[in-house]
């Protein structure tokens, strides 16, 4: 016989959960003592609900498995839902409870009470409310099993502070299995939609592999590889794709998109067959759709099949689990007496090759390093080195993400973490720390800049209390730059609110506030060294505050409302 | 076009403002809904109506399966169905308009359901179609207060939607 309290948390434990990113309140303080009389599943006390959620999001995008959240009541929900937007948007499993009001007070508007089930209605993949204690085991066996499977997604379990209470006690029994009759995830695709897209694959003459969030998400990395390798032909990934293939590889044209290369996007617009797989056709990657790859036959593999045409319409539309359809799809091509058109491979190879040497980023250095000034780019080419490209990478959002996004190349899935659907600034330094919780010794870097890291600053305590070694690098251009960008674009220079007059903390001191390391760069000549005692310093937080040229822009640029080719290459050169 | 969704429904707490959500974050329009248990206690039926063309309508039939409490649905359009709205309407009656309206009433086969000295309240059903061409032979001036449940429908013959 359990309490309603005790219940949840022992629920968690049969679940697997080993982590649990939180904050307490008035609401769930019955739950919080039920923490407190067991060890196996570990809080993780944040500084603010925000980081709890992308904490979990992160240990989850890291990990593979689900992250999961605990908030009180009103304002502790209120503040995880910016988190759980952050997840929606990217698919990401995760699981957060929050406390509510009494049962007889819902509707009242008691203290700390907030509709949650009705305010995180658009930006979860389904909530619940419990009515009774006896329903919790059933409630999160489902809220785990929705959270992970099909198009994976955050769910929401809203708990009345009246159903744990310790006073009243049910039989407890973890149910060992899910069945929902409204509920049955897409796994195996359609068979004959398979053999059509192999044999459009082997046809192709200009092929390209577009490849998204979903390879990663759904484990399927070494399938598309082997796709890759066995076929010859060239991949580009999204910005949640990125590691799917290994940035260093040889069949890799670097990320397509709005920040995408010249290669990868030209090669888009040039081909004749794409396979797009795990991703959804952004509006950051497809630029105007009436102009999208005007010769192109699209084969779409996705598990949701509200994915497929809903931009861009498929030619052939395969729902499906990716490692179970790229399976499928390498025995059939293997089985197959057809291959692919050498001579037309050769000839596309030989024309994609010619980009790569025009325009493309990772052929030579596109920025230029004639100047004083430390340019972001350089920086992360720097880190990279460092680290070997075997770090885990989480960005916060604007110019420096992108700069991490073109110039750290992952090599493996789950490296690169960042919020792409929503951009939510913030993000970088909790998903480090959530990161950092699920792999205590491996290398974490939190790519951010002066803006994004004080969206969740806070979260430096955080470190210090459960020992994060995490590495801040902050691309200081003193700016909102990506604002900044699109105001010298579009504004003619006028940087509305962009700048901070002087305003900035001594980033340095602040981290030195909190028990950290601070590192100052000013000059080209000392980054390497400074970032290299920066990763020496293995047991330490270590933030570090790299002056960069506030000019600097992202390019290549798409040209708005234009198709993929048309790009700008830098501020006197376009397609 | 004009296109009627049928949907077996969890009969649980938020789910029909799922439904309802859904429709307002994606920017679909509902012209009318009804919602109402069925003789499963665990399912409702919900009938909605809705504009869209076909690759609108492919994206809200896509999203309402998505959604974990819709259990199956069907677009009654897609094949020949029947349709059914009922309408209940009070109208002026009084003089020689009394005589009148109660042949309309007789006409579009409704029943006066209430009357006083200057008004009768009518019921009628049938498809909607039959309750606007009503309305428009009844006249504006003649209406005081309409009340319509908006559509239900099943498919003809053999289909059903059910478990
Ligand atoms: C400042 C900024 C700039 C950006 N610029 C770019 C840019 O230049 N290029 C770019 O690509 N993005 C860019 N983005 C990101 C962009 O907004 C989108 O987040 C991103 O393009 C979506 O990636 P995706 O298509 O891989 O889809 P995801 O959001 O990763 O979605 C994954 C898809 O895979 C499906 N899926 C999930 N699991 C499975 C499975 N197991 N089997 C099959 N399918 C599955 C899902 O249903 C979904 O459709 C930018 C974002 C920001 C903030
Ligand atoms: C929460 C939030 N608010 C506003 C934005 C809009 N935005 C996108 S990038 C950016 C500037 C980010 O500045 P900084 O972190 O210094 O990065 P930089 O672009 O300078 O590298 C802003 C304000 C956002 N993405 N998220
Ligand atoms: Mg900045």
């Amino acid at each position: 016989m359990l309490s309603g309290g005790d219940m949840l948390i022992r629920a968690l434990k049969d679940e697997g959960v080993e982590y649990l990113f939180g904050y307490p309140g008035g609401a769930a303080l019955h739950i919080y003592d039920a923490i407190f009389r067991q060890s196996d599943v570990k809080h993780i006390l944040v500084r603010h609900e925000q980081a709890a959620t992308h904490a979990a999001d992160a240990y989850s995008r890291a990990t593979g498995k689900v992250g999961s959240v605990l908030v009180t009541s009103g304002p502790g929900a209120t503040n995880a839902i910016t988190g759980i937007a952050t997840a929606y948007m990217d698919s990401i499993p995760m699981v957060v409870i929050s406390g509510q009001v009494m049962s007889h007070l819902i509707g009242e508007d008691a203290f700390q009470e907030t509709d949650m089930v009705g305010i995180s209605r658009p930006i979860v993949k389904h909530s619940f409310m419990v009515k009774h204690a006896s329903e919790i085991p059933d409630i999160v066996k489902k809220a785990y099993y929705i959270a992970s499977t099909g198009r994976p997604g955050p769910v929401v379990i809203d708990v009345p502070k009246d159903i744990t209470s310790p006073l009243y006690t049910f039989p407890y029994e973890y149910p060992e299995k899910v069945k929902m009759r409204s509920y049955n995830p897409a796994t195996r695709g359609h068979s004959g939609q398979i053999k059509k897209a192999v044999q459009l694959l082997l046809g192709a003459k200009r092929p390209m592999i577009y490849s998204g969030g979903g390879v990663v998400q759904g484990n399927a990395s070494h399938l598309l590889k082997d796709l890759v390798d066995l076929l010859n032909y060239p991949v580009t990934n999204t910005l949640m794709g990125l590691g799917a293939y290994p940035g260093t590889g040889k069949n890799f044209l670097g990320m397509l998109g709005m920040h995408g290369t010249y290669e990868a996007n030209t090669a888009m617009h040039h081909s004749d067959v794409i396979l797009a797989v795990g991703a959804r056709f952004d509006d950051r990657v497809t630029n105007a759709v009436s102009k999208f790859c005007p010769n192109a036959k699209i084969i779409h593999i996705d598990i949701d099949p509200a994915s497929i045409s809903k931009t861009v319409v498929a030619d052939v539309p395969i729902v499906g689990a990716v490692d179970s359809v790229l399976s499928e799809m390498l025995s059939l091509i293997k089985e197959s007496d057809e291959k692919p058109d050498a001579q037309a491979l050769a000839a596309w190879w030989e024309q994609i090759n010619d980009w790569r040497e025009r325009h493309g980023i990772y052929t030579q250095n596109r920025f230029d390093t004639t100047g004083d000034k430390i340019k972001p780019q350089e920086v992360i080419q720097a880190i990279w080195e460092v680290t070997k490209g075997d770090a885990y990478v989480t960005s916060d959002v604007g110019q420096h993400q992108m700069f991490a996004a073109q110039y750290y190349r992952f090599d493996k899935p789950r490296r690169w973490i960042n919020s792409g659907g929503l951009g939510t600034m913030g993000f970088g330094l909790p998903a480090a720390m959530g990161v950092q919780v699920a792999y205590r010794d491996a290398t974490v870097v939190c790519v951010t800049g002066e803006g994004s890291i004080q969206m969740c600053i806070q979260e430096l305590s955080c470190c210090t209390q459960y020992h994060l070694p995490v590495k801040i690098i902050c691309l200081n251009n003193q700016a909102l730059g990506m604002v900044r960008q699109w105001q010298d674009m579009q504004y003619s220079g006028r940087y509305a609110e962009s700048l901070y007059e002087d305003s900035l903390p001594d980033f340095i001191k602040l981290a030195e506030a909190y028990g950290h390391v601070g590192i100052r760069v000013t000059k080209r000549e000392e980054l390497k060294q400074k970032l290299e005692e920066c990763f020496a310093l293995k047991d330490r937080v270590v933030f570090m505050d790299i002056m960069v040229d506030q000019s600097e822009h992202v390019y290549p640029m798409q040209v708005a409302q234009q198709s993929m080719r048309d790009m700008i290459l830098s501020k006197t050169e376009r397609t | 076009m004009r296109r009627i969704i049928s949907v077996l429904l969890e009969n649980a707490p938020g789910a029909l403002s799922r439904v309802v959500g859904l429709f307002s974050q994606r920017g679909y329009n509902i012209e009318s809904l009804t919602v109402a248990p069925t003789e499963d206690e665990t399912l409702s039926r919900l009938t909605l109506t809705t504009v869209g063309d076909d690759h609108k309508i492919e994206q809200i039939t896509k999203h309402l399966n998505k959604l974990i409490d819709v259990v199956k649905l069907v677009d009654l359009t897609e094949g020949s169905h029947i349709e059914r709205e009922l309408m209940l309407i009070k109208v002026k009656a009084s003089g020689a308009q009394r005589a009148e309206v109660k042949r309309c009433v007789d006409i579009f086969r409704g029943q006066i359901v209430d009357v006083t000295s200057t008004l009768y309240t009518i019921q009628i059903t049938g498809a909607s179609d039959k309750l606007d061409a009503f309305l428009q032979a009844v006249g504006d001036a003649a209406i005081i207060e309409v009340v319509r449940t908006g559509v239900c429908g099943i498919s003809r013959g053999e289909k059903v939607l059910s478990l």
